[in-house]
């Protein structure tokens, strides 16, 4: 086969890569350049992109003998993941990048080209399994390893997409991908994860959104009371089932913490109130992707709502009402109810639906567009 | 086999030039010690000089020996504002052409970002060619104020010669001396550093078969330049660091031969140009020549090509596969492709500026090279195109 074969200059990306080289496909390595301005060096290799992490791919590709090409996807990247972080975050949601970004970019716009140049497939060092039926029909599997399971952001895949995938690394665990590197002899072997939000390399989420979309102040009000009991500076700052930092004037009347319960940009409100409000019966999504084929609705689940959250029994619905968020108004969502109420679900998180005897294959995926409470 | 179609970035060393730098490296001797061992270093050197010099009409004391064609480009413009400045602080004023190589437009935008100096970029026509009256406007409004000019002999994007004589001849009367970046002329067009009157003239050693990281500025011995490297002042206390003996003599040696076949390699390099460009545009009938269509006004071996509906790093990378080297425009320090200034220059949009390849042939060049291209171009172009539908920029 021909792969392209994405490499950050991380160690998970070049190993995958050299299994590629090794099963004797026609492998072309690509470093994807997400910033116009890569920074000239990043201490602690956190994020990527950075002008040290391109020459650590260079060198990998060079070390097993392939071409190694850099690909320019700021601007698909500038646009399908960090404006729409920052627009998710203005308008209340909580989003996750990494699922834009390899629904957008890297299985989009990267395996979209590579197709088109003649490449029969994209590798990345995503920790995931494919599973290829007779029909040649694909589904998505969790890693064998739960530690570093990275299925919940690949749920956002089409069946197009996952049939021109590739997971290498699936079957392993991380200290045994670093150890193979090092037998490898790939200088990455000891390089540190990346982690967090690549574009974000301080990871500083918080000061990065002040400093992107600037200071909104609103009131905080109290769930219950529905009195103001205190200020803050925007919306962006805070998620739902957040407990610090909400400086609060004066404490709850019974004493207990109170936690943010819902935000509400238009009127720049964040409503607070105790642990018992943040709990979750069932959620609206927009129009899910079924990664690994459409299975009949009503089914019973196994649902995870955050991308090292647990998968929790649910049972999936087609919406008993139209879908909000960006889906047309006669758009056919989702209504996911859990059997055990869930604390801290926020609108804009994917929703990843499991099935299987331990949940391990990937259904597919939704965006949360609103929940409801008991 | 692959088809070597990049000789203007470097090209293969001529066989005169192996033996010479292998029996120099040999040799014990700082061209700067006193012994004897030093002073026979130092006769090699000085003989070596006086060869390059020869071959490019200078005289031995105008010879500036570097470690870079980028280190003379930025000791020309860098140097030659310095000292034109201390001498009358009003000299703010640098003139450069806007296709030039980024050694010289760098360097004069770092002295515009941090030395106060005021840069003007000077337009070129459709084919890259300085626009003169831009030139003669530029010098006519406060004259006395321009440090200096620097205008390339010839272009290695697009291989477009510059009007060196007639920039010379503007500047001259004006007062304001010129540096001409000619690494990709020697070798390939006649170059006479005497009889061009030009004030300061780059040469590289390995764009002409020598090796990398020996190069010069020649640089008339009355224009006062202001040092980059400072140390033991060994060439002229313009230029500091041991001479690089082996270097200098492969430099030399280089610059001898490539001088000496030019007028033969000249016509050899021009026919197979002319068959590259015929057998491309037989491929893809579409194809756009950029550049100057006159074989005149041209280097011999350059043919930049535009390949309307492909982004150039990806028929690039198909071409790799196909095994043919080529290049795009330029390239930023990760690797990204970013489009070619030059072509940007010369009128043409970010689209046209990210669809050029440019082919550049070179004296190991062969009939070979080019069947070998317009064997494999088709297929490559048909893919990019579908691929350039889903260009990365505007998806």
């Amino acid at each position: 086969m021909r792969v392209l074969a994405a490499v950050s200059g991380g160690v998970d990306s070049a190993v995958a890569a050299a299994r590629l080289v090794e099963a004797g496909h026609e492998v072309t390595a690509v470093h994807l350049a997400l910033a116009r301005t890569p920074a000239a060096s990043r201490s602690g290799s956190r994020g990527c992109c950075s002008r040290q992490d391109a020459h650590d791919a260079r060198r990998v590709a060079d070390l097993l003998g392939v071409p190694c090409y850099v690909w320019d996807v700021s601007a698909p990247f500038q646009r399908a993941v960090v404006d729409d972080f920052l627009a998710q975050y203005a308008a209340g949601r909580t989003p996750n990048p990494c699922l834009r970004c390899n629904e957008q970019v890297k299985f989009a716009a990267v395996l979209d080209r590579a197709l088109a140049l003649g490449f029969d497939a994209v590798a990345t060092g995503h920790y995931a399994r494919r599973e290829v039926a007779a029909d040649g029909s694909v589904t998505l599997h969790r890693a064998a390893d739960p530690a570093k399971d990275q299925s919940y952001v690949l749920a956002v895949l089409t069946q197009h997409q996952l049939r021109h995938s590739l997971f290498p690394l699936g079957g392993d665990s991380k200290p045994a991908v670093r150890a193979e590197a090092a037998a490898r002899g790939l200088a990455v072997a000891a390089k540190p994860d990346s982690h967090d939000i690549c574009f974000i390399p301080d990871g500083d989420t918080a000061g990065y959104l002040q400093r992107m979309l600037g200071s909104a102040s609103g009131p905080v009000v109290d769930a219950r009371s529905g009195a103001v009991v205190g200020r803050h500076d925007g919306v962006h700052a805070f998620t739902i089932g957040q407990r610090r930092g909400l400086a609060l004037a004066e404490p709850a009347p019974d004493g207990r913490p109170r936690y943010v319960l819902a935000l509400s940009p238009v009127d720049r409100t964040v409503t607070v109130g105790p642990r018992e409000d943040l709990t979750v019966t069932g959620v609206w999504t927009d129009v899910p992707v079924w990664c690994s084929g459409e299975p009949m609705l009503p089914v019973s689940v196994r649902a995870q709502y955050r991308a090292h959250g647990e998968a929790v029994p649910a049972q999936v619905s087609t919406a008993a009402r139209p879908a909000g968020g960006s889906q047309p108004a006669d758009a056919v969502g989702l209504s996911v109810s859990f059997t055990v109420p869930q604390l801290g679900v926020a609108p804009g998180q994917t929703i990843a639906f499991y099935t299987g005897e331990e949940g391990e294959r990937v259904l597919g995926s939704a965006t949360i567009v609103g929940t409801w409470r008991p | 086999m692959r088809a070597y179609l990049d000789h203007a970035a470097t090209t293969p060393v001529l066989p005169q030039v192996v033996p010479t730098v292998a029996a120099e490296l040999a040799e014990v001797g700082n061209p700067s010690s006193l012994h004897s061992s030093g002073r026979a270093a130092r006769r090699r050197v000085e003989e070596h000089r006086e060869r390059l010099a020869a071959a490019l009409r200078a005289r031995p004391s105008e010879v500036v020996f570097t470690g870079s064609g980028t280190e003379a480009d930025n000791l020309a413009v860098k140097g030659l504002f310095w000292a034109r400045r201390a001498e009358d602080r009003r000299r703010r004023r640098v003139l450069v052409s806007a296709v030039e190589h980024h050694a010289v437009l760098d360097a004069a935008a770092w002295l515009g970002e941090s030395q106060d100096a005021l840069v003007e970029l000077l337009p070129v026509d459709s084919v890259g060619r300085l626009d003169l009256d831009a030139l003669d406007a530029a010098l006519a409004r406060d004259p006395e104020q321009v440090a200096l000019v620097s205008v390339m002999w010839a272009n290695n994007e697009v291989g477009t010669t510059q009007p060196v004589t007639e920039v010379v001849a503007r500047a001259h009367a004006a007062g304001v001396p010129v540096h001409t970046d000619a690494v990709q002329a020697v070798g390939a067009l006649p170059v006479d550093f005497g009889a061009s009157g030009v004030d300061a003239l780059t040469v590289s050693g390995h764009k002409l078969g020598g090796p990398t990281g020996a190069a010069a500025l020649l640089v008339r011995p009355e224009l006062a330049v202001t040092p980059l490297l400072h140390g033991g002042g060994q060439e002229r206390d313009v230029r500091s660091g041991t001479l690089d003996a082996a270097g200098i003599a492969g430099l030399a040696v280089a610059v001898q031969v490539a001088v000496a076949e030019q007028p033969h390699r000249h016509a050899r390099v021009s026919g197979l140009r002319a068959e590259l460009v015929a057998a491309v545009h037989a491929a893809v009938p579409d194809v756009v020549v950029h550049g100057d269509p006159d074989p005149d006004g041209r280097l011999p071996g350059v043919a930049n090509l535009g390949f309307p509906g492909c982004e150039a790093d990806a028929l690039l990378m198909l071409l790799d596969a196909g095994g043919v080297d080529c290049s795009t425009g330029s390239a930023c320090s990760s690797g990204v492709a970013e489009p070619s200034h030059v072509l940007l220059a010369m009128g043409r949009d970010e689209t046209e500026a990210t669809s050029a390849l440019r082919f550049s042939l070179g004296w190991t060049s062969t009939g070979a090279d080019v069947a070998a291209l317009a064997d494999v171009l088709p297929d490559a172009v048909a893919r990019a195109r579908v691929a350039g539908r889903l260009s990365l920029r505007g998806a």
